[in-house]
């Protein structure tokens, strides 16, 4: 190579391994933008995971009930493929004053003749409600194991946070439960598309 | 431009002698090539038979959609003609036959002996077979049994379906790593030969268009290239090595395939359109018999272009729900571009005006690019509103878009060029008739294809479906017989491409009468080694 080339052909390098970087920088830079902004109904919790993550702080002084709104609260859960569970909630809907508390259960079930471990990932629609969908406590906080053929309600307790917007009359929760044995998706996937 | 010549180049010594000194002949020359002429040809022929190959791939698909119902295969297979098509054609027709156009014009353009790094550029080019036998292996593999066939997610690869998907998406991500490289030592390449090798007296401001349409191009490319091989080999650890960048199990989240997919993917429009928008007016004022309307202002235009593409990417994906803010600004930066775009094509039109018109089969691509092209754009402005968007969204109407803007704009325009510099490539002349008569059939086969497209696509057809309902049936069965034509019509392309290579008549050093610029300057063909003495430009 022609050295006189060499100082350029060096910078234009490092163009490309900050490019390259920018890719990998983009995936916690993501997460924050979603846990500040509400995105993909995403909020921010206290260590543990975040993602869709809507941890509510205990601590914190009870609201005043909002008498005057009335929000709709749908439930709804999906099992992700690997997992061989039911899942279903027991309440589909409820109606709720912006600051009350409810409690509300899932039923699951394992399905399949082993002992498994899993957990359910959260996430609330439309986006802008999920940072005042505070829930208090909630099975998707840790990992659930089941024995085989073995099912257990799962309860869930929420506040809505008095300062959701006005326009938002209906906020929809959804669960998905993700299997953790440590098996990759795409295998899992895999083997149940073939029945 | 005024790029004249002061002094005449010594290239006599190796005029004719078209193998150099040390040169081994046969197979080993094309494989050992470091000369930019030769990469240009391999890259062009590349090209045209990855074209042909991608052709093949649609038109099954078009038999299959000539009726309703499933008739020729099953769905999945038609899934992976149709990714498959996408990445062949914009990967390994598109970007390398401009990167041929870049290896065999841009030397002569700016009085430079060479690229300048002659090895890395045999490099780039021979990464691309490999990269396309990758693509395209998984088909033959399922012919014996092996595997459930090529990637079968569309180009997009979008998570998690490419997470959960057969080994074809393996074969497709290593496929786009070697075609990333490939594209990325191509642009170190174009850049350092620009930057560093301009012939004396040229400035920047000097430059050729075309050079400029393609440093934009390569600056473009080192920024999102990298962004796509890095948001591929997250896919590739996703799917191997447990992480879980794009699963939601293990907190990642599908939509950052999409932010990361679409940051490379809307600049590369653009990649694949700023060496046509390069080429247009030096096509357009070779053919109006008058130097090129705004020079600067094309430039510029570039450049804008270049800045804008990279920050309007989430219009591809407006439905997967984002705040309001986010989809007015991504509304309003894509239609921004649309200025910098008009100003291009005022220039053109501008060149035209007044001009001593003639109607050769270049210059007829170039107007048939500038019509069709500026459908591709009208029709972008509709997609780029949020509000129509939701309805347009993932509908034919996208498809008939993007074809009028990747083959009226991108293949039309690459036809373009190839008619444009053929004679000072080969130094013979193609036949007048047989490429006015492939323009026609080009030209009125492409609309018969892809206008009916708009229509379904407004009726509410989804795109990537096997089967449609009845009321679909007539649009898809014209859209059928046009493909056909328009796929058939390129073979009178490479026909009259081999027979001009083969013996037309011979060419003059300056092929068309109102050329302009450098490269015209040599003989036709330019020696195996030309510019060794650099020109002087006024």
């Amino acid at each position: 190579m022609d050295a006189r080339h060499l100082p350029l052909v060096k910078r234009l390098l490092w163009l490309i391994a900050g490019a390259f970087a920018f890719a990998f920088a983009m995936v916690p830079l993501y997460n924050v933008l979603c846990e500040v902004t509400g995105l993909n109904g995403k909020t921010a919790g206290p260590g543990g995971f975040s993602i869709g993550g809507l941890i509510g702080d205990p601590a914190a002084p009870p609201s005043p009930i909002d008498h005057t709104r009335t929000v709709t609260v749908e439930f709804t859960g999906t099992v992700m493929p690997g997992l061989t569970w039911e899942m279903r909630p027991l309440t589909f809907s409820l109606d709720t004053h912006p600051g009350e508390m409810q409690m509300v259960s899932y039923l699951v079930r394992n399905t399949s003749d082993k002992p498994t471990l899993a957990q359910a990932i959260p996430s609330v629609t439309p986006g802008e409600a999920a940072q005042s969908f505070h829930k208090i406590e909630c099975f998707c906080f840790s990992q659930q194991a089941l024995a085989p053929g073995e099912s257990r309600e799962m309860p869930l307790t929420f506040i809505v946070n008095p300062d959701i917007d006005k326009s938002i009359r209906h906020i929809t929760l959804s669960y998905a439960f993700f299997s953790i044995d440590g098996r990759r998706l795409a295998s899992a996937a895999t083997s149940e598309a073939k029945p | 431009m005024n790029t004249a010549t002061t002094t005449i180049p010594v290239a006599g010594a190796h005029h004719g002698d078209h193998h150099g000194h040390h040169q081994p002949s046969g197979v080993l020359r094309w494989i050992t090539t470091t000369n930019h002429k030769d990469i240009g040809t391999m890259y062009l022929t590349f090209a045209l038979i990855m074209f042909f190959v991608g052709g093949l791939m649609i038109l099954a698909v078009r038999v299959e959609l000539f009726q309703p119902g499933l008739q020729l295969m099953r769905p999945e297979f038609f899934n992976q003609l149709i990714g498959v098509h996408a990445l062949v054609m914009i990967f390994a027709a598109l970007m390398p036959a401009a990167t041929g156009f870049a290896n065999w014009q841009i030397p002569l353009m700016i009085g430079a002996p060479d690229m300048a790094l002659p090895r890395v550029n045999n490099w780039g080019f021979w990464l691309l077979p490999p990269a396309a036998l990758l693509l395209t292996l998984p088909f033959v593999l399922s012919l014996f049994g092996i595997g459930d066939g090529a990637l079968a997610t569309g180009w997009t690869m979008y998570a998690p379906l490419s997470v959960q998907g057969g080994f074809g998406v393996d074969f497709a991500i290593f496929a786009v790593h070697l075609l990333g490289v490939s594209s990325i030592l191509g642009s170190i390449n174009i850049i350092v030969t620009i930057f560093n090798m301009r012939a004396p007296g040229m400035t920047m401001m000097k430059l050729p268009l075309f050079a400029w349409g393609w440093l934009i191009t390569a600056f473009l490319l080192i920024a999102t290239i990298p962004v796509l091989a890095g948001a591929v080999t997250m896919l590739l650890a996703d799917r191997h090595f447990g992480t879980h960048f794009f699963s939601a199990a293990g907190g990642g989240d599908p939509i950052l395939f999409q932010h990361l997919f679409w940051f490379f993917g809307h600049p590369e429009v653009y990649i694949l359109l700023l060496p046509v928008w390069g080429l247009m007016p030096h096509v357009i004022s070779t053919f109006s018999r008058k130097p090129i309307y705004g020079y600067k202002a094309q430039v510029y235009a570039f450049m804008a272009i270049g800045v804008l593409s990279v920050v309007v990417w989430a219009h591809h994906f407006f439905t997967v729900g984002m705040p309001t803010p986010a989809l007015i600004y991504f509304m309003f930066a894509t239609m921004s571009i649309s200025l910098p775009l008009a100003v291009l094509f005022f220039c053109w039109i501008a060149t035209m005006w007044r001009g001593a018109i003639s109607f050769e089969t270049p210059m007829l691509f170039a107007l048939g690019f500038i019509v069709l092209f500026g459908i591709a754009g009208l029709t972008g402005l509709v997609l780029a509103d949020v509000a129509a968007d939701a309805q347009y969204h993932h509908s034919y109407f996208v498809v008939a878009h993007f074809h009028y803007a990747l083959f009226a704009g991108g293949i039309m325009g690459v036809m373009t060029g190839v008619y444009y510099w053929l004679p000072k490539w080969t130094g013979r002349m193609y036949s007048e008739r047989l490429g006015k008569l492939h323009f026609w059939l080009t030209a009125i086969s492409f609309n018969l294809t892809f206008m009916p497209q708009f229509f379904l696509g407004l009726a509410g057809m989804p795109r990537r479906i096997p089967d449609y309902a009845l009321q679909f049936a007539e649009f898809n069965a014209i859209s059928t017989v046009g493909a056909f034509v328009l796929g058939f019509s390129q073979l009178i392309f490479a026909w009259n491409v081999w027979q001009c290579a083969k013996g037309g008549a011979k060419a003059p050093a300056k092929a068309w009468e109102g050329a302009s610029g450098l490269e015209w300057e040599l003989s036709s063909p330019p020696p195996y080694h030309s510019w060794e003495t650099q020109p002087q430009v006024a």
